[in-house]
This record gives C-alpha cells, sequence and structure tokens, in this order.
C-alpha cells in the first residue's frame, strides 16, 4: 500500500468539516479532487494522519449566476466548469484554461477549490481568476471572510487559507459589456503544467477605446503575476498592432522569471512577451463580439 | 491501524462489498480486492493513464481516489467493456496493432472509450489531444490513432447493445 496509514473523515456539512480541521489542526488534509493531495500521498512526501473528503460535504459544489456575477462552490469540478454553459456563455476564459489543465480525467476529480487552495504556481486556474478579478470565500471556526484573489496567493503553495479554514466559493464580479477574453500558454505537452501562461481580459469602451485591462501570467514567479504597467499601455487607447507589439518588449523586461529544468528563464521571458502579444491580439479581437 | 470501512459498490456492474483500509486506492480495491487484474498501474500519482477506469461514467485515475470515496458508485473496468466478443474499440486496436506490450492498453481503451462517447467522430488532432494523458512507452502511437479512427467509424455505423458501466 503506496500512502501512509490514515483516518478517513467525511463531513456532511461545512460546519461539520470546519470543527474537524479545527480540531484535527495540522494533522489532517482537506481531500477535495485528490489529484494534487492524492500523488504526494502516494509518494509518501504528504503524511497526513487524518484526511477529511469533502466529496460528500453538501452544499459546495455549484455554479450561480446573479445579474452577470457568477458564484462557484469551492467543490465544482473542473469538467463541471468547463461544460457549462453558463460559465461558457458568462465567462469563456475559464473553460478556455481549463481545457489545458491536465487531462480529461483528472478534471472529471479536480475542482476549482482544490486548484486554488493548492496554488501551483504554474497552475492555470489561479491566473485566470486573478485576471477575472475573483474574490475567494474562506469558512472557517470565526466565520466567512472573503478575499481578492490578488492577495489570496502568497508564494509557492502557499495562500491565505489559514489551517482552520475551507474555501467555500469564487464570486467573479459581472464582465463590462463588450469584454474579450484568451487564456493561452506554452506546455512541453498538451496537458502538462504551463511553462508560461497567461489570461487577458480587456473591454472596449463605447467610443472604441480600451478601457479595462487585464494581463496576469502563470509559470513565471512564486505566485500569479499581473503585470499593471501593460494593462495601463492599452487602457485608454484603441489598440493595433505597435501597441501589441510594445506590450510584448514590456512584458519581457518586466518579468522575472526562474529557469529551471524545463526552461531556462531567459528562454519563458521571451515565450511571456509573445503569448502576451497574441492572447492580447485575440482577446482584443473577440470585444467585437461581446 | 486505521479503522477499516465497509465499501459497497458496483464494478462492470455486479454488487461488490468489502471491508477496506482508507489507504487502499480503487486501483489496488480492483485488483487486489475485486481480482480484476485489467486495470494497471504505472506511475502511481496520475500522469501515466494506464489505471484510468470510470467512475459514475466520468474518467478517472484509479490511483488517485481511494476506495471508500468509491462508496455507492458504479465503477467501469476494461474487463466489463467486452460483450459478446471484444467491444468495438478493442478490435480496432485488434486490427491495428495499437498495442505492443500492451501494459498501458486498459487505460487507452477506457480514454478512447470516454472520447467517443463525448465526441464520435474526432479529428486525429482531437484524438492526439485526448490521449495525451495516457502514456504508451512502446511509443506505438501513430498505430493507437489509426485504431480509434477506426473504432469511431464502427461505432458510428453499429453502436454496440450495452455500453461499458
Ligand atoms: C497528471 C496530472 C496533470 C495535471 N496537470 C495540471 C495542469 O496542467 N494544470 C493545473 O493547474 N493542474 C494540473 N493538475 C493538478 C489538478 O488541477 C488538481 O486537481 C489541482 O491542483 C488540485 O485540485 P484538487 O481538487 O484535486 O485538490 P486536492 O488534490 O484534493 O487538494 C490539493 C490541496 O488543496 C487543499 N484543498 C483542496 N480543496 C480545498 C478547499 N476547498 N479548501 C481548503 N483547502 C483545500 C488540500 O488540502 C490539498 O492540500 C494535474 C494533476 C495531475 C495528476
Amino acid at each position: 500500500m503506496k500512502p501512509a496509514p490514515f483516518e478517513y473523515l467525511a463531513p456532511r456539512t461545512v460546519p461539520e468539516a470546519v470543527s474537524l480541521l479545527a480540531r484535527h489542526g495540522e494533522e489532517a488534509k482537506l481531500l477535495a479532487g485528490g489529484q494534487s493531495l492524492v500523488p504526494l500521498m502516494n509518494m509518501r512526501l504528504a503524511r497526513p494522519r487524518r484526511v477529511i473528503d469533502l466529496n460528500r460535504t453538501q452544499g459546495l459544489a455549484y455554479i450561480r449566476e446573479v445579474n452577470g456575477a457568477l458564484r462557484i462552490g469551492g467543490m465544482t469540478r473542473q469538467a463541471t466548469l468547463e461544460r457549462s454553459p453558463v460559465i461558457g456563455g458568462r465567462c469563456p476564459l475559464l473553460p478556455e484554461a481549463l481545457a489545458l489543465v491536465g487531462h480529461p480525467a483528472i478534471r472529471s476529480r479536480g475542482t476549482i477549490g482544490g486548484s486554488l487552495a493548492h496554488a501551483d504556481p504554474a497552475a492555470e486556474l489561479p491566473a485566470a481568476i486573478a485576471a477575472l478579478d475573483g474574490q475567494i470565500t474562506a469558512t472557517g471556526p470565526r466565520g466567512e471572510r472573503t478575499l481578492p484573489a490578488t492577495s489570496f496567493f502568497l508564494g509557492v503553495l502557499t495562500t491565505a487559507l489559514a489551517p482552520d479554514e475551507v474555501l467555500t466559493e469564487i464570486a467573479l464580479p459581472a464582465l463590462p459589456p463588450r469584454t474579450g477574453t484568451c487564456f493561452l500558454e506554452v506546455a512541453r505537452r498538451h496537458g502538462d503544467f504551463a511553462l508560461v501562461g497567461v489570461a487577458v481580459v480587456v473591454s472596449r469602451r463605447s467610443d472604441g477605446a480600451c478601457g479595462h485591462a487585464r494581463l496576469v501570467f502563470c509559470g513565471v514567479g512564486p505566485t500569479p503575476v499581473r503585470v499593471a504597467r501593460a494593462e495601463a499601455l492599452v487602457s485608454g487607447r484603441r489598440p493595433d498592432a505597435a501597441v501589441f507589439a510594445a506590450v510584448e518588449g514590456l512584458v519581457r523586461e518586466t518579468l522575472q522569471p526562474d529557469g529551471d529544468l524545463h526552461a531556462s528563464a531567459d528562454y519563458r521571458r521571451e515565450v511571456a512577451g509573445v503569448v502576451a502579444r497574441r492572447a492580447l491580439t485575440t482577446a482584443w479581437s473577440r470585444t467585437n463580439h461581446g | 491501524m486505521a479503522e477499516r470501512h465497509v465499501v459497497r459498490l458496483t464494478v462492470n456492474g455486479e454488487s461488490v462489498e468489502r471491508l477496506v483500509e482508507p489507504r487502499k486506492t480503487l486501483a489496488d480495491f480492483l485488483r487486489q480486492d475485486v481480482e480484476l487484474t485489467g486495470t494497471h498501474l504505472g506511475c502511481e500519482h496520475g500522469v501515466c493513464g494506464a489505471c484510468t477506469v470510470l467512475l459514475d461514467g466520468d474518467p478517472v485515475r484509479s490511483c488517485l481516489l481511494f476506495a471508500v470515496q468509491a462508496d455507492g458508485a458504479r465503477v467501469g473496468t476494461v474487463e466489463g467493456l467486452a460483450h459478446d466478443g471484444l467491444h468495438p474499440i478493442q478490435e480496432a486496436f485488434h486490427d491495428h496493432f495499437a498495442l505492443q506490450c500492451g501494459y498501458c492498453t486498459p487505460g487507452m481503451l477506457m480514454t478512447v472509450h470516454d472520447l467517443l462517447q463525448r465526441s464520435p467522430s474526432p479529428t486525429r488532432e482531437e484524438i492526439r489531444k485526448a490521449l495525451a494523458g495516457n502514456i504508451c512507452r512502446c511509443t506505438g502511437y501513430h498505430a493507437i490513432v489509426d485504431a480509434v479512427e477506426a473504432a469511431a467509424a464502427r461505432l458510428r455505423a453499429a453502436p454496440p447493445r450495452e455500453a461499458a458501466r
């Protein structure tokens, strides 16, 4: 048998899950889709004494739309989101990013909350949720608190979640009219974590200029990296090929990725500029349909 | 020793009830407790795809799920594919020599089964993407893609009476 022995707990409600976490503290681990935790347990890199399985906890898997804003339960499966007509209609960035997360069999089980809580620096969903100005709700013994995605990710595999908190909901504000989005990445193989990826959200104002703009990268730092200066470069203008090329240059100069076994720092910087230009060009062209 | 749990589920349509330790993965459970050894284990961390089975109709890595979690579920394994002879996907793999050592084949078959249910006429590019999570170390990918195309055509012409459960 691969994992070390553990006690299995399957709370039926969120308060029950929270009180189990509070009681068992660092000895316990929440189990969502298991697509990151169970590999670590099989390799015994994680040896929780108690596993608190959220898969039988009620009220954590849902997609709700209220006036264009979305509320997504933490245990909503990646595959469910990918196929949801509501998500596809309101937020096509998510299915585009989700198609790049592992493989269908990974997304059958993997959850959005698990991906955010795990906070892999190369993961697609944290960058996408940050680019969408998402808000993350954590529920603990002292109740609920909500924080913006941008202050949720603190470092490699590290978030603002306290050890006794459950990530219960992700809220995405309604996008402005005429918004275009795009997620692009370069990976070694289809389904691998990104070497570099980018989530772009841009809106066209009624006067034809770009209003709202977000560019958030994955794979180039310990957390999702937002490049506000690139956003400022497009915002307020009618961006054209020259502006997109300027963004490419700025991104290449601004980002400071580390090199590793898979790609050198220089290569990542180069690719980040290119995917930024391409994704921005595509996202802007999509504002015509919004 | 952690407390054991009773697990009741159906495997290929048959009810199964066993007492298991929580740390037992569904893959080990199928192989050791249910004695269905068609589900293969390669990497045991979700990368290779050899252990892919269907859980309530969806493809999952059985190495990344504990058997206790499958309590009440419907599990489909490669042993459930064939009825009155090979399943059309298996036939196509056979005809196109889409296996060499055969180790990855059960996972390939289950993944292809899911693909063709969702997308009956995939392009070669789509087939390659769908199989990107199933690794064949004999690297016989061309023949596998050929077999999937042929299986898709056969299934469109004559869907099998009974699908895998
Ligand atoms: C072969 C393979 C390829 C993959 N490729 C990619 C990829 O390309 N891109 C990508 O982004 N991911 C990839 N993944 C990871 C996958 O997306 C995981 O599903 C995800 O990282 C974790 O989600 P989970 O629901 O499986 O969480 P789990 O594995 O169950 O949990 C992960 C961690 O988060 C904690 N946690 C989970 N849910 C909550 C919650 N609601 N509240 C608080 N804490 C929680 C757990 O305690 C654990 O520490 C891949 C995985 C595999 C096996």
